[in-house]
C-alpha cells in the first residue's frame, strides 16, 4: 500500500492532539477576544439606531450568534460522533463531551437574550414562536446528552452511548423543528414574525457576523481547552501524560 | 422470522402472568386524564378544547413509565446477553420486543382512550380520530422508546434520565397526535396530521430498532 500524503490519523490519537490542542487554543482565544472586541464596538458604538425597535435590538449581535452556535455545535457533535461510531477512535467521543457544554451554553444563551428581546418587541417574555420552541428543545437534548454521560462511570461506554443520543437527536432536529413550525401555524400563535425583518443595514450585519465569529473562535478555543482536560484526566495512568512537563513541577 | 414471533409469544406470556404491572400503568393513565378536569374546572366547553392535548400528554407518560422493563428483567438475568449471543440478528429480536411492549403497553391505552374521552366530552367523530391517532402514534412511542430503554440500561439513576432522553424526542408524536383531533374538530380535516404520524412511524419501524440495537450492544460489551 502506498503511504498517503497526508496522515490523516496521526492526531486522532490523544497523545499526539493534546501538545497540538495545547498550541492551538490560546491562538483562537486570542482572535475570540478580538473578534468580540471589534464586533461590540460595531454593535455598540457604529451600528445605528433602529428607527422601529430603538437600542433595545442591539441584543440581537449576542442573541442571534449564540443561535446559530448552538445549533451549528450540535451537528459538530453528532459528526464527531459519527467519526467515533465508525472509525472507533477515542479522542472523537472526547471532543462531543468537550463540546456539549458550550452548545448548551449558548443554546441558554440564545433562550435568555431572546426573552430579554421580546419583552420589549413583543409585550412578552416568551411566545410559543416555532423558533423560540425548537430552540428550548435543542436546549432539552443537550442536557440529555449531558446526563446521559455523566451517569456512565465507563468513559468509553459514555462515549458510544452519547455518541447514539448525539445521532439520534440530529435525525430528529429537522422533524422537532417542521413538526414545531406546523403546529404554530395550526394554532396562529406569534403575530409578529422574525422571519419578516426589516432589511438590515450594512453595520448591522458587519456586526452580526463578527460576533458570530467571535463565538465560533470562542467556542473552538473552550473546546479544545476542555479537551485537553479530558484527555489528562482519562489518559492519567499513561506514560506520556507522566512525562509530561507540566506533570514534573 | 421463528424467533421473532417465539420472543414475541414469550413476552406477552411473561406479561400476561404478571399483569399487574401492566394494568399499573393503565392506572397512571386513567388517574392523571381524571386529574385535569380537577385541577382546571368542569366546564364542558373547555374541556373539549383540551381533551385532545391532555390525552395525549397522559398516553405519552405512561407509555413512558412501562419502557423501564422492556429490557431490565432481560439484562438482570442475563437473557439479554443469550440473545446477543445467538445466531438471530439481534436487531428482529428487539423489534419482537418492542412490538411486544406495544402489544401489553400502548394499545390497551388506544382501547382506554374512547373512554376516558367522553369524560371530556368528545363528539363520536372526534374520539374516531383519537383512537386512530393513537393507534398510529403508540407504537412510535415504543420504537422511541426502546432506544432510551436500551441507553439507560443499568445506569445510575435510570428512570429518570430515561424521560429526560425520550420525553423531547416524543414531541413530534404529540404534536401531531394531538393535531390530528384537534384539526378534525376544526373542521380542517385530520387526513394530514395522521399521514405525517404514518410516516414518522416507517421511519422510526425501520431505524429504531437498529440504533436500540447498537445501544444495547453498547451495553453489553
Amino acid at each position: 500500500m502506498s503511504q498517503p500524503l497526508i496522515n490523516w490519523f496521526k492526531f486522532a490519537s490523544p497523545a499526539s492532539f493534546y501538545p497540538l490542542a495545547g498550541k492551538l487554543w490560546p491562538w483562537f482565544a486570542a482572535l475570540a477576544a478580538a473578534l468580540t472586541a471589534a464586533g461590540l464596538w460595531i454593535s455598540f458604538f457604529v451600528a445605528p439606531t433602529d428607527f422601529q425597535q430603538g437600542e433595545g435590538y442591539r441584543i440581537i449581535f449576542i442573541h442571534v450568534p449564540a443561535s446559530w452556535m448552538s445549533m451549528f455545535i450540535y451537528c459538530v457533535m453528532a459528526f464527531w460522533s459519527a467519526i467515533g461510531i465508525g472509525f472507533n477512535t477515542r479522542l472523537s467521543g472526547m471532543m462531543s463531551a468537550a463540546l456539549a457544554p458550550t452548545g448548551a451554553l449558548f443554546a441558554f444563551l440564545s433562550l435568555w437574550t431572546g426573552a430579554l428581546w421580546g419583552k420589549p418587541m413583543w409585550g412578552a417574555w416568551w411566545v410559543w414562536d416555532a423558533r423560540l420552541t425548537s430552540e428550548l428543545i435543542l436546549l432539552f437534548l443537550y442536557l440529555g446528552y449531558i446526563a446521559l454521560t455523566a451517569a456512565i462511570d465507563d468513559p468509553r461506554r459514555a462515549d458510544k452511548a452519547g455518541a447514539i443520543v448525539s445521532l439520534v437527536g440530529v435525525v430528529n432536529v429537522p422533524i422537532i423543528y417542521f413538526s414545531v413550525k406546523w403546529w404554530n401555524t395550526l394554532h396562529q400563535g406569534a403575530s409578529v414574525s422574525m422571519t419578516k425583518a426589516p432589511t438590515m443595514a450594512a453595520t448591522m450585519l458587519w456586526g452580526m457576523l463578527l460576533m458570530a465569529l467571535a463565538f465560533w473562535m470562542y467556542s473552538i478555543a473552550v473546546a479544545l481547552y476542555r479537551v485537553r482536560s479530558i484527555i489528562l484526566e482519562r489518559e492519567r495512568h499513561a506514560t506520556w501524560v507522566a512525562e509530561l512537563p507540566e506533570m514534573q513541577r | 422470522m421463528n424467533a421473532f414471533v417465539a420472543i414475541l409469544r414469550r413476552d406477552l406470556l411473561l406479561a400476561m402472568r404478571r399483569k399487574s404491572e401492566m394494568l399499573t400503568a393503565l392506572f397512571f393513565f386513567m388517574i392523571v386524564v381524571s386529574l385535569f378536569p380537577l385541577g382546571i374546572g368542569p366546564e364542558t366547553a373547555l374541556l373539549r378544547r383540551i381533551a385532545p392535548g391532555v390525552l395525549w400528554v397522559a398516553a405519552l407518560l405512561a407509555a413512558m413509565l412501562s419502557l423501564n422493563r422492556l429490557f431490565a428483567a432481560d439484562h438482570q438475568d442475563g437473557t439479554l446477553e443469550q440473545m446477543a449471543l445467538s445466531p438471530t440478528p439481534l436487531t428482529l429480536l428487539v423489534g419482537g420486543k418492542v412490538l411486544a411492549h406495544w402489544l401489553t403497553a400502548g394499545l390497551p391505552l388506544v382501547l382506554l382512550a374512547p373512554v376516558l374521552g367522553l369524560q371530556f366530552d368528545l363528539s363520536s367523530r372526534a374520539l374516531g380520530i383519537l383512537m386512530l391517532s393513537l393507534l398510529l402514534g403508540t407504537p412510535l412511542l415504543s420504537l422511541i422508546g426502546a432506544i432510551g430503554a436500551a441507553l439507560t440500561l443499568g445506569v445510575r439513576g435510570g428512570g429518570v434520565l430515561l424521560s429526560l432522553l425520550v420525553l423531547p424526542l416524543y414531541i413530534p408524536a404529540l404534536i401531531f397526535g394531538a393535531g390530528a383531533v384537534e384539526a378534525d374538530m376544526a373542521g380542517l380535516g385530520a387526513g394530514g396530521h395522521l399521514s405525517l404520524l404514518g410516516a414518522l412511524l416507517a421511519l422510526a419501524a425501520f431505524f429504531a430498532p437498529w440504533a436500540a440495537t447498537a445501544a444495547l450492544r453498547i451495553t453489553l460489551e
